[in-house]
């Protein structure tokens, strides 16, 4: 057992969208902070921090997870996945990236990169969505300028899109 | 919004749990999902000297079926359980009531001891362990003891925990051929109830627990009343919660949602 003592800063790895990472947090480090801050990962946004806003949020072990309920140091190990790992390459987005461009799913992006993670974990889990599954799945995020309309309808799009894609491809 | 400045331990065995909590007693909490701890931390409403983080314990990651009973041990996730295939079939009020818990990005990670150990009054999990007359199963370094529902919610966020007591588990009875109902009134789904009622029948009659009006979940039993004898019990059960105006609902609002949803809960399970 080791004792991370308060005020110290102690050596945090884990892997990032594929890749190994390493920085130094104290233990009252929340992961959203650590991310930004000492990785530089800005994707990840911060709003309300006391986990209801969901713009925060990111997969850890394959669990959605608010990064502002989660201490740095207890995802040492972990594998993590941010907004950054969607797009294939920098310049192209991904295919729930291109769905949300074509229906104005987004506005001032505050929220959106929390959204897509959750959208994204979901859909690659559950292809086949009902509206209500979408409904269901967006009421752990909050949204104060688009108005979740267009990011319904982006979700299902790119739902409907991936399936009918494998279904080609397999002909 | 960041924490106080405190250290972190992530325990190996339940001894290291014990002796921590032994030694640093009510400087010290407990870190399971933190989906409650962490907001309470980051709002500095709690400032405790040691985190000891129970998640990598693998003996309270179980979800045990026993003798009349399934074992929850404090390190399983809301999700875990939501997720567990005999969960409609052994306890079926939880398989009612565990949606309503949060949202999937917060059950993900939440446990479901974890909410019991906070307490809301208005939260699901300690209103199906106050329904079903489940038990909390405790353990120090000098002793074990298991505390039942009813007692253990002492107040709002307060309950019969001792500083130096870990919440290993807790056990929910399996009621064979009772009937359940669950329903709460919130303002979104996954926002903190104004209201939560669980219903079920008993061998001696119906029972109704109500979440969200007094200070600790509350159940009744009653005898199968129906008509004026049940409006008159759930009109007395309402006034004897003691409802208070807040800035989400009034007092009379939460006593006509407790009459109201109560009968709809009752007609459901007597059907």
């Amino acid at each position: 057992m080791t004792r991370l003592k308060a005020g110290a800063r102690h050596p945090v790895r884990f892997t990032l969208n594929g890749k190994a990472v390493e920085a130094e947090a104290e233990p009252r480090m929340l992961l959203s902070d650590f991310l930004r801050h000492r990785l530089g990962a800005t994707g990840t946004h911060v709003g309300c921090e006391h986990g209801v806003c969901g713009a925060c949020t990111v997969v850890v072990d394959g669990m959605l997870t608010r990064a502002c309920l989660t201490l740095a140091v207890q995802v040492d190990g972990c594998d993590l996945r941010t907004v950054e790992g969607l797009a294939p390459s920098p310049d192209r987005l991904g295919a729930l990236q291109r769905a949300f461009r074509r229906n104005h799913a987004l506005q001032c992006g505050f929220c959106t990169a929390g959204i897509l993670m959750s959208l994204d974990h979901y859909l690659s889990r559950h292809p086949a969505p009902t509206e209500e599954d979408i409904r269901d799945l967006l009421s752990g995020h909050l949204c104060r300028c688009t108005g979740y309309t267009p990011i319904i309808r982006a979700a299902l799009e790119a739902a409907q899109l991936a399936t009918s894609t494998e279904e080609t491809s397999d002909a | 919004m960041k924490p106080a400045a405190f250290d972190y331990v992530r325990a190996e065995t339940a001894d290291e749990v014990l002796s921590g909590l032994a030694q640093e007693g009510g400087n010290a909490r407990v870190l399971a999902g933190g989906q409650s701890l962490m907001a309470m931390l980051n709002m500095r409403l709690a400032k405790p000297k040691l985190l000891i983080d129970i998640m990598r314990l693998r003996e309270l990651r179980q979800i045990e079926r026993k003798a009349g009973a399934v074992v929850i041990g404090a390190g399983v996730r809301q999700a875990e359980l939501l997720a567990w295939p005999g969960l409609a079939e052994a306890l079926p009020l939880v398989a009612l009531a565990l949606p309503w818990v949060g949202h999937a990005q917060t059950r993900s990670r939440g446990t479901i001891c974890g909410s019991l150990a906070h307490a809301d009054p208005s939260a699901e999990m300690p209103l199906a362990l106050v329904a079903l007359g489940g038990e909390v199963h405790l353990r120090s370094a000098r002793r074990r003891r298991r505390v039942a529902a009813r007692e253990f919610f002492a107040g709002m966020m307060l309950t019969a925990r001792g500083d130096d007591e870990l919440i290993e588990g807790i056990s929910l009875p399996i009621i064979p051929k009772a009937r359940f109902a669950f329903r709460e009134v919130a303002r979104r789904h996954g926002d903190f109830a104004i209201v939560a009622c669980a219903a079920m029948t008993t061998p001696a009659g119906i029972r109704l627990a109500v979440g969200g009006v007094a200070d600790v979940p509350t159940a009744r039993d009653w005898p199968r009343l129906e008509g004026s004898a049940l409006d008159d019990a759930l009109n007395g059960f309402a006034y004897e919660l003691d409802a208070r105006d807040d800035i989400h609902a009034t007092a009379r609002y939460r006593r006509d949602l407790v009459r109201m949803i109560g009968r709809d809960l009752i007609g459901e399970v007597l059907r």
